[in-house]
């Protein structure tokens, strides 16, 4: 895999949302609008960057029982800053994300590619693969969240769309789950387009 | 490529701690960066909500706040906003159990005559697109209240005998709504300054 | 070569039953209820039936015709029974784009994406409403007085059903026994005559269709009769309980959409269980749910819901709850 492939695989073939189907809980809890998927994608992809790069680096002085748990002490870390810095510098996100920031120390995805990728590559690998699935995530989430804005308050990252109420569901979990069925679907039908064999 | 550390006790007690160090000195590091924005931010929102409800201020209410008692030990903070040191608002935040789901929190701005000036849903778990029309955000039902005196406009919904409309499908939002007024007006009228 | 010397795999012998045949009994057993509700509600029964009908239709159409590209199941009169059942299923004043969306949601969302008819998990009429209950609260529960409005559509006085009334009057600490007291008689209930979706009314209607559909062997007794045997069982002995706080078997059984939905929702062929035995622990989980729901939980209508849960466990009964064999043997001793 040449390092544009390393990149470019965490948006259509190994999308952590629509192919892996990691990291559901956030997925389906704070994309009720675009704006909260974006910050949370985008919360995600830091953490799995410096992670990732982290993990790769201190790979070799890690003794094997215990790297997972210095993995996870490593991705609390990062967690934990982006849950500091939100807070400081943008109250209203952090508000709005609540628990969820929190709890991207327990997303599969991030200790899944630390395990599965930035365990075994060098760092410059890692980091694309961090942002590659990162922004991957990112993009899952903020077409969800918007889908789910426009169908179920009228808006698209806050800007009125259409004057009323639209249908509430789509701001509720079933219309999560409901929107994300299709999407999966879509991108499974692009999958077969581009990558049959 | 450098072979892996064997996974002797030594070398992972020493892993572990060096990890755990590292981690907790950069976390320290953050937290010292972060303390003065966190609270300023935090500051801030007071004051955004405290603004919401009252005239135009230039004291800080935070720093003057004081608390009322209400039933149960409970109290209520309130915020007097003044304007070159005279009294003209006062921000109360105060609560309801009386509402569809659990517990929820409003501000609400009364003038130093114990008139309402305006209101704003601070968190609430009420139902979307129905209880939660008492936000701002959703649909402006709450504006009737605002410029009422509760001396003469009874704060409960037409439904029980007052002079509120109730939400359409949420009469016990509205209940709580007005309830969470009410119970500031009681406690400010008896122990508020009103200058 | 002559037709007589033709050889066919087997089946050699058919029955007379085809979904189309089957889903027409359906619909003339409907025919009571949907009297009963233009008596009752006049112009908006009229208009939402017909609307919901041509646009399950149209929805059906388009679909197999341009997205599926396979033959049109239009005429099998599957499309007209769910656009119906939405329209029995809504308040008589409801917006008719919501009608329509409800249609979409049945059809597109409900059937469709499962694989078209005898796919779906979920029964699609029931998901239209509840994803039109959950989307347009306000509309979908302000139901119009019936008879006063029968030359009324979106314009109708509206009024709470008996089940909200008496939600509403719990949740105020009332006694149930003076909340019923304010409403119509059981017997005016049992004839059709409260608020409430248009179908759904007459629990009169309902059993005279749920008879027809007996003697005509479209449906086995075992649903509706286990359904409704659990919820009066049930809410009776809640009842014999504490008299103050839960209302009669009687008046659940007769109000709300308890009829309706045993009778016609429950019993749709693709999701309900295929062996009779299934078919009485499914109904007895809708029965369940059911009490469960109307007596301690935030909505005061839950037949639609508990009939989903339960669609959603049929895979699961149809797996392990399976009739003997013939022939099988049982094995003694262990």
């Amino acid at each position: 895999m040449n390092k544009l492939q390393i990149f470019a695989k965490g948006f259509l073939k190994e999308n952590p949302v629509f192919v892996l189907l990691l990291g559901m809980c956030p997925t389906l809890g704070v994309t009720t609008s675009a704006i909260n998927g974006l910050g949370m994608g985008l919360a995600t992809t830091f953490v799995l960057i410096m992670s990732n790069m982290v993990v790769s680096l201190v790979k070799d002085f890690i003794p094997d029982k215990v790297r997972i748990p210095s993995y996870i002490v490593i991705i609390a870390s990062f967690v934990t800053i982006v849950e500091l810095t939100m807070q400081a510098y943008a109250p209203s996100l952090f508000e709005a994300l609540g628990i969820f920031i929190p709890l991207i120390v327990v997303n599969c995805i991030i200790l899944g590619r630390a395990e599965a990728f930035a365990s075994k590559n060098r760092a410059i690998d890692s980091i694309l693969d961090g942002a590659g699935i990162g922004l991957g995530f990112a993009m899952a989430l903020t077409i969800l969240g918007a889908i789910r804005e426009i169908l179920g308050s009228g808006k698209f990252f806050g800007i009125d769309v259409y004057s009323g109420d639209g249908a509430l569901i789509f701001v509720l979990a079933p219309g999560a789950f409901l929107v994300l069925g299709y999407l999966i679907a879509l991108s499974n039908k692009l999958n077969k387009k581009l990558y049959k064999k | 490529m450098a072979s892996k550390k064997e996974s002797t006790f030594i070398n992972m007690v020493l892993t572990l701690l060096i990890v755990t160090g590292i981690a907790s000195a950069t976390l320290g590091y953050v937290y010292e960066l972060t303390k003065t924005p966190i609270e300023a931010a935090k500051l801030q929102k007071t004051l955004k909500a405290i603004a919401n409800v009252t005239p135009a201020f230039d004291n800080n209410p935070s720093a003057e706040a004081y608390k009322l008692p209400v039933e149960n030990d409970d109290s209520l903070v309130c915020y007097p906003a003044k304007k070159d040191g005279k009294l003209i608002g006062t921000a109360i935040s105060t609560y309801t159990d009386a509402g569809f789901t659990e517990r929820f929190f409003i501000m609400v701005g009364f003038a130093p005559d114990g008139s309402i000036i305006n209101t704003a849903v601070l968190s609430h778990k009420e139902t979307p697109g129905l209880g939660d029309k008492m936000d701002k955000n959703k649909s402006d039902w709450s504006n009737q209240v605002n410029g009422k005196n509760p001396a003469n406009f009874e704060l409960k919904v037409k439904k029980d005998g007052g002079d509120v409309d109730a939400i359409t499908a949420a009469t016990f939002t509205s209940r709580g709504f007005v309830d969470a007024i009410d119970r500031a007006y009681q406690a400010y009228m008896k122990g508020g300054k009103h200058e | 070569m002559s037709k007589l010397l033709s050889l066919a795999l087997s089946p050699h012998e058919k029955g007379k039953e085809s979904v189309s045949r089957l889903m027409y009994d359906v619909l003339i057993a409907l025919l009571p209820a949907f009297i009963v509700a233009i008596f009752f509600y006049g112009l908006g029964a009229i208009i939402i039936s017909l609307t919901a009908v041509i646009s399950a239709i149209v929805f059906e159409y388009l679909i197999t015709r341009y997205i599926l590209k396979k033959p049109s199941t239009v005429m099998d009169g599957s499309a007209a029974l769910t656009g119906l059942l939405i329209a029995f299923n809504v308040p008589s004043n409801l917006n008719p784009f919501l009608v329509v969306l409800g249609s979409f949601i049945a059809i597109a969302v409900a059937k469709m994406s499962f694989g078209g008819i005898g796919n779906n998990i979920f029964n699609p009429a029931l998901v239209a409403r509840v994803f039109l209950l959950i989307s347009f609260p306000v509309q979908m529960t302000s139901w119009p007085v019936p008879i006063e409005n029968r030359m009324k559509y979106l314009d109708a006085i509206t009024g709470p059903t008996a089940l909200g009334q008496l939600k509403e009057g719990v949740m105020n600490g009332q006694n149930v026994p003076a909340i019923i007291s304010q409403m119509p008689s059981q017997m005016d209930m049992f004839l059709g005559q409260m608020t409430g979706s248009l179908g759904e009314v007459s629990a009169l209607a309902l059993i005279i269709g749920l008879i027809y559909m007996l003697i005509r062997g479209v449906i086995s007794w075992h649903i509706p009769i286990t359904i409704f045997t659990t919820v009066f069982l049930m809410q009776g002995g809640l009842w014999l309980a504490n008299p103050g706080a839960f209302a009669d078997p009687v008046f659940h059984l007769i109000s709300g959409g308890l009829m309706l939905g045993a009778i016609f929702m429950a019993t749709d062929y693709v999701t309900s269980p295929m062996n009779k035995k299934a078919m009485v622990y499914y109904a007895l989980g809708i029965g369940v749910l059911t009490v469960v729901i109307r007596n301690f939980g935030a909505y005061p209508e839950g037949v639609s819901f508990a009939i989903l849960i339960m669609n959603a466990v049929v895979p699961i009964l149809n797996r392990y709850v399976k009739p003997k064999r013939f022939g099988e043997i049982i094995k003694n001793g262990k």
